[in-house]
């Protein structure tokens, strides 16, 4: 479970400098610069309307920045570069690039229509071309992984919240992706369900996964993580790791947050 | 509901509520109300100047039977162009393309916004434009079938896009977000998770439609197409029964609709998969549980 067991400095995967978002006249994301490493579990924690949600959606390019320069494994997000211009990315390429991103939703977001097993081979059958045996296969495993082996047949309806999610993560998972971004995955939980979905996340942290975690649990930041990042109003405030973070904040802003949630 | 039947037979029958239902008096001045309207109503027609012996034996002529069949027909196709174009145009109108939303939303306009019976006569009458289309007689190409089939059917669609388009945007954006994140290419997000829970929104409209098409498509007897009104009108013109013969026309359209109202219940259930934990019951299963509780409360 410590986190200093796990190669501290991997490579940059991704890289965000002065990244900028704004919805009309309101700027969500101030200029963000920050740095995640292969294998670590980054931590982005703040009050509601700080950005980090935001922020997150950009890594996939669900959210379209405005300025700025976002990378991940060293491609920027929805562009290409060349000859000092930057061109727009076809629906199809950024559709490739999510292939290695895999997304965790605070509300679940399973496919209501399909079964626990089906929403899981739904991506690597349709995008990966996988055959549906072995896609299958795989899904049973992951399903195991998560803790719901026996609900494969089960619609997402007939599962509770945790169950949901636990499902949600083994779907993000089979597209085998380098990079998972969780978005408050606990918030819309009972608070009884939260534990058997942090404890699915603290699984894969120790697997190696490089995860970026958006977050209320200050005590799963602290255990799991390997650096936390507190946004405020748009901008980083403070960064560092999170037992330092969290236990000796810096800024003012920081410290009234902390003793707000902690 | 049949675990708390199961609880309530579990307490000691002392405990048991023997309370005196509500009396419902007004319900039964009311069904008497409408019993005896209804028999003044029969014996009107009874009365009338309605000779029930020809409506009776043209209720299964060779002719009225064609006519049954071919409102069938041309409803089932006219429909199933209906469903295509109405799917394309609104897949087109939300599209972020402007061109192809301003086409689909021109379709709309164009088609909504103009009366189906006038339709018909235009590409019933298209020769009169277009003497020959693809080098061949427009006269040949445009057959009554055809000229229905366009008429009903490309009518049919511009109502179908935005019932398909309310279906599609009733379905909740963190769909698309989730499919988008897996890395599913728009078209395979649209086809594998939007519209199958878009059905959900869109088939109980699509079958008050349907319902619709089978009685709309008595318009194509101005096509000379040989469905129900047709063949009504064939036979009064010829033996002067007009109003015998239309009662035949009802009867059938009263027996189709019928008919494809118990299949759009048996439709909806089906889409309602994953949507609801337990799917409602059919008919036939309603009547068990129903007789079964009926055979317990005694």
């Amino acid at each position: 479970m410590t986190d200093f067991q796990k190669p501290a400095s991997g490579q940059v995967l991704v890289k965000a400098e002065g990244v900028r978002k704004s919805y009309g006249q309101l700027e969500v994301l101030k200029g963000i610069d920050l740095e995640v490493r292969t294998g670590e579990v980054f931590c982005l924690v703040g009050p509601s309307g700080s950005g980090k949600s935001t922020f997150l959606r950009c890594i996939n390019h669900l959210e379209k920045i405005n300025a700025g320069r976002l990378s991940v494994d060293g491609n920027l997000v929805g562009y290409r570069e060349k000859g000092g211009r930057l061109y727009e990315l076809k629906d199809s390429e950024v559709a490739l690039q999510r292939r290695d991103i895999g997304m965790v939703f605070q509300r679940f977001n399973l496919f209501p229509h399909m079964t626990a097993l089906e929403n899981i081979i739904e991506a690597p059958v349709q995008v990966k071309g996988t055959a549906r045996a072995a896609a299958k296969e795989r899904a049973r495993e992951l399903l195991a992984r998560v803790g719901l082996a026996d609900k494969a047949d089960s619609y997402p309806a007939q599962l509770s919240g945790g169950q949901q999610q636990r499902v949600a993560i083994a779907r993000a998972l089979a597209m085998e992706p380098k990079l998972m971004l969780f978005d408050e995955p606990t918030s819309a939980l009972d608070p009884e369900l939260v534990g058997d979905v942090l404890d699915v996340m603290r699984q894969l942290a120790q697997d190696g996964m490089t995860m970026i975690v958006v977050t209320h649990e200050m005590a799963f930041a602290r255990e799991v993580g390997d650096a936390l990042v507190f946004m405020d109003g748009g901008v980083v405030v403070e960064s560092g790791h999170p037992r330092d973070v969290l236990t000796n904040p810096q800024h003012d802003r920081t410290k009234a947050f902390l003793s707000r949630v902690l | 509901m049949t675990s708390v039947k199961t609880d309530a037979d579990e307490i000691p029958a002392k405990h048991a509520i023997k309370a005196i239902p509500v009396r419902h008096y007004g319900r039964w001045v009311s069904a008497v109300a409408v019993l005896v309207l209804l028999a003044a109503l029969i014996a009107a027609f009874a009365g009338a100047n309605i000779q029930w012996p020809i409506t009776g034996d043209n209720l299964f002529t060779s002719a009225s039977i064609s006519g049954a069949w071919h409102t069938l027909l041309i409803s089932v196709c006219a429909m199933a162009l209906g469903l295509l174009l109405g799917v394309l145009a609104a897949v087109m109108r939300l599209s972020q393309n402007p061109v192809t939303s301003s086409v689909a939303w021109g379709y709309i306009w164009l088609f909504r916004g103009t009366p189906v019976l006038v339709q018909l006569l235009i590409w019933w009458n298209l020769a009169l434009i277009f003497p020959t289309m693809f080098g061949v007689s427009t006269n040949t190409l445009i057959t009554p079938f055809v000229a229905a089939l366009l008429g009903l059917g490309i009518n049919e669609g511009a109502y179908m896009a935005e019932i398909v388009r309310a279906g599609i945007q009733s379905v909740d954006e963190g769909q698309a977000e989730a499919a988008h994140a897996l890395g599913l290419s728009r078209a395979k997000t649209m086809r594998r998770i939007i519209l199958p829970q878009a059905m959900r929104v869109i088939v109980p409209p699509t079958g008050n439609e349907f319902i619709n098409m089978l009685k709309t498509s008595s318009l194509a007897y101005v096509v000379t197409y040989g469905e129900l009104m047709t063949k009504a009108k064939d036979v009064y013109t010829n033996n002067l029964a007009v109003m015998e013969l239309l009662f035949v026309a009802c009867f059938w359209y009263l027996v189709l609709t019928t008919i494809f109202s118990i299949g759009q219940y048996y439709l909806e259930r089906y889409y309602a998969k994953g949507a609801t934990r337990t799917l409602p019951p059919t008919p036939l299963q309603k009547i068990k549980t129903n007789l079964f509780s009926l055979g317990r409360a005694r």
